[in-house]
């Protein structure tokens, strides 16, 4: 069997689709780390070291997992899981650096939307089920969010599949999308991509959207009555999220690769070279360090929790008009 | 799972007050402050005993506090330390032999509770952490009778 069939045979996808969800894990956990002692650093403390979120996950693991009398035990087991496989799909269909989504042809930009809100989905039925009042209260608030950012990133998703004409990731990453637009175009994405960055700390539910945890307030929220394993895949699946969502934001809107500029050269393997690769990859993982630092970092530090309602009020006037007029204003002006 | 050395640098910290007078309290939180910053072993507050690894009670145990104070010990998931944070709660300090105390918390928690204690009226925040220090001698016992 020649390179060119096994590369796009389906054995091939699922092995690469495994070995992606391994390395979302781990990125996820790096970066979390990086966050962790970038805030501290910021906050002028040492900080944990970057390997803090391995030793607490590896510690959850060991831990006793206790389910609650009060919970549907089904329900309150599967929920973890499935928030932490469906930003693992996600991983799938995502561009990443170099490399073009692997599921490429399969489902674009609407079926990411849906996997992204897939988790937040599974962790309030898991609240639900857990029976506890703080649960319940923080399911609510994660669902009253979601509906409340659904919108902005939705109008988003809009905007680029009427600049491209597609819903393909794939293409819309193909070009950056501030060559394909005029000047007013350039205004109305520039607008969207401030809706986006504002969308993404809600998306992850870090402060100031956090309220749907709110450890001052409802002692932890949705993962009130979560411990052990359960709360081990709840913090993985919150990590990859992270990667997910950053990793969105990039193709959308920075999918730019230095060996576009200069080529590395070196020897060439299925169409690429290698060290164009390994430049492109290393260029990505900073881009993803340069969004979560913005999107996560500085501003979990900078602002304090708002209310509920202020936060829902946030998402629906502010950014879905913000959103709306980048939107108006890529329509009205067009392909450059 | 076997308990490894990960685990002492990932102690996750409840923080139940049980009757005390707020002193305590206000020293744990200066623990967490830029000065100490026990982040930095991985030491973390949680909101609820369910994520904990490690029970702080500052404290005498009130009446109305004891039985919530059980509660919460056996809501905790094992393997767990209860870290006694101030005089009262070892000793009931200040409040000795008082109609509403249920006395020091060693008398009510269950025999095979692993107490260690940090004293203090009101606890130094250099010793709060000295009492983690202890947590990791005790857990690295621990590891060594499994073996």
């Amino acid at each position: 069997m020649n390179l060119e069939v096994l590369i796009e045979g389906w054995f091939f996808k699922v092995v690469l689709t495994v070995l992606v969800s391994f390395i979302g894990v781990f990125l996820g956990l790096l970066y979390k780390g990086f966050d962790r002692k970038i805030t501290a650093m910021m906050q002028s403390r040492i900080g944990p070291p970057w390997i803090q979120p391995f030793r607490d996950v590896k510690k959850l693991f060991m831990k006793e997992t206790i389910i609650p009398d009060t919970a549907i035990p089904w329900l309150f087991n599967a929920a973890p899981i499935v928030a932490l496989v469906a930003p693992l799909i996600a991983l799938a269909y995502l561009p990443l650096g170099p490399f073009g989504p692997i599921m490429e042809g399969y489902g674009g930009l609407i079926l990411l939307l849906y996997l992204l809100a897939i988790p937040a989905v599974a962790m309030a039925f898991g609240g639900l089920a857990s029976g506890s009042p703080y649960a319940t209260v923080g399911s609510q608030r994660e669902l009253v969010l979601m509906m409340s950012y659904e919108l902005p990133l939705a109008i988003t998703a809009v905007a680029l599949a009427f600049n491209y004409e597609t819903f393909s990731i794939a293409t819309i990453s193909s070009e950056p999308v501030w060559n394909s637009v005029g000047m007013m175009g350039g205004i109305g994405f520039a607008l969207i991509l401030a809706a986006l960055f504002a969308v993404m700390p809600g998306e992850l539910s870090k402060v100031p959207f956090d309220q749907a945890e709110a450890e001052t307030e409802l002692a932890g929220g949705l993962f009130v009555e979560y411990s052990g394993r359960n709360l081990g895949i709840f913090y993985i699946a919150e990590v990859v999220k992270m990667v997910v969502v950053g990793a969105f934001l990039i193709a959308l809107f920075f999918p730019y690769n230095l060996s576009s500029l200069y080529s590395f050269g070196g020897p060439e393997i299925n169409g690429m070279m290698l060290w164009n690769v390994i430049v492109d990859t290393a260029f990505f993982l900073f881009k993803l360090l340069i969004i979560i630092y913005v999107a996560v970092s500085v501003i979990r530090v900078g602002f304090a929790r708002f209310q509920i309602n202020k936060a829902s009020y946030f998402y629906w006037v502010p950014m879905t008009i913000i959103s709306l007029l980048g939107m108006l204003l890529v329509v009205v002006g067009g392909a450059a | 799972m076997k308990l490894s050395k990960t685990f002492d640098k990932a102690l996750w910290v409840f923080h139940l007050n049980s009757g005390s007078c707020n002193a305590c309290d206000i020293e744990i939180v200066a623990a967490i402050t830029p000065r100490y910053d026990t982040e930095r072993f991985g030491i973390k507050l949680v909101g609820t005993p369910r994520h904990a690894d490690v029970l702080l009670f500052t404290g005498p145990v009130t009446k109305k506090m004891k039985d919530r104070v059980l509660r919460v010990y056996e809501q905790t998931p094992e393997p767990k330390v209860v870290l006694v944070v101030g005089n009262c709660g070892s000793t009931t300090g200040v409040y000795y032999d008082s109609y509403g105390i249920e006395g020091p918390l060693d008398e009510l928690l269950p025999e095979d509770a692993n107490i260690i204690y940090a004293n203090g009226c009101p606890v130094r925040p250099e010793n709060i952490i000295n009492g983690v220090k202890e947590a990791w001698l005790f857990l690295e016992k621990v590891r060594g009778d499994n073996e």
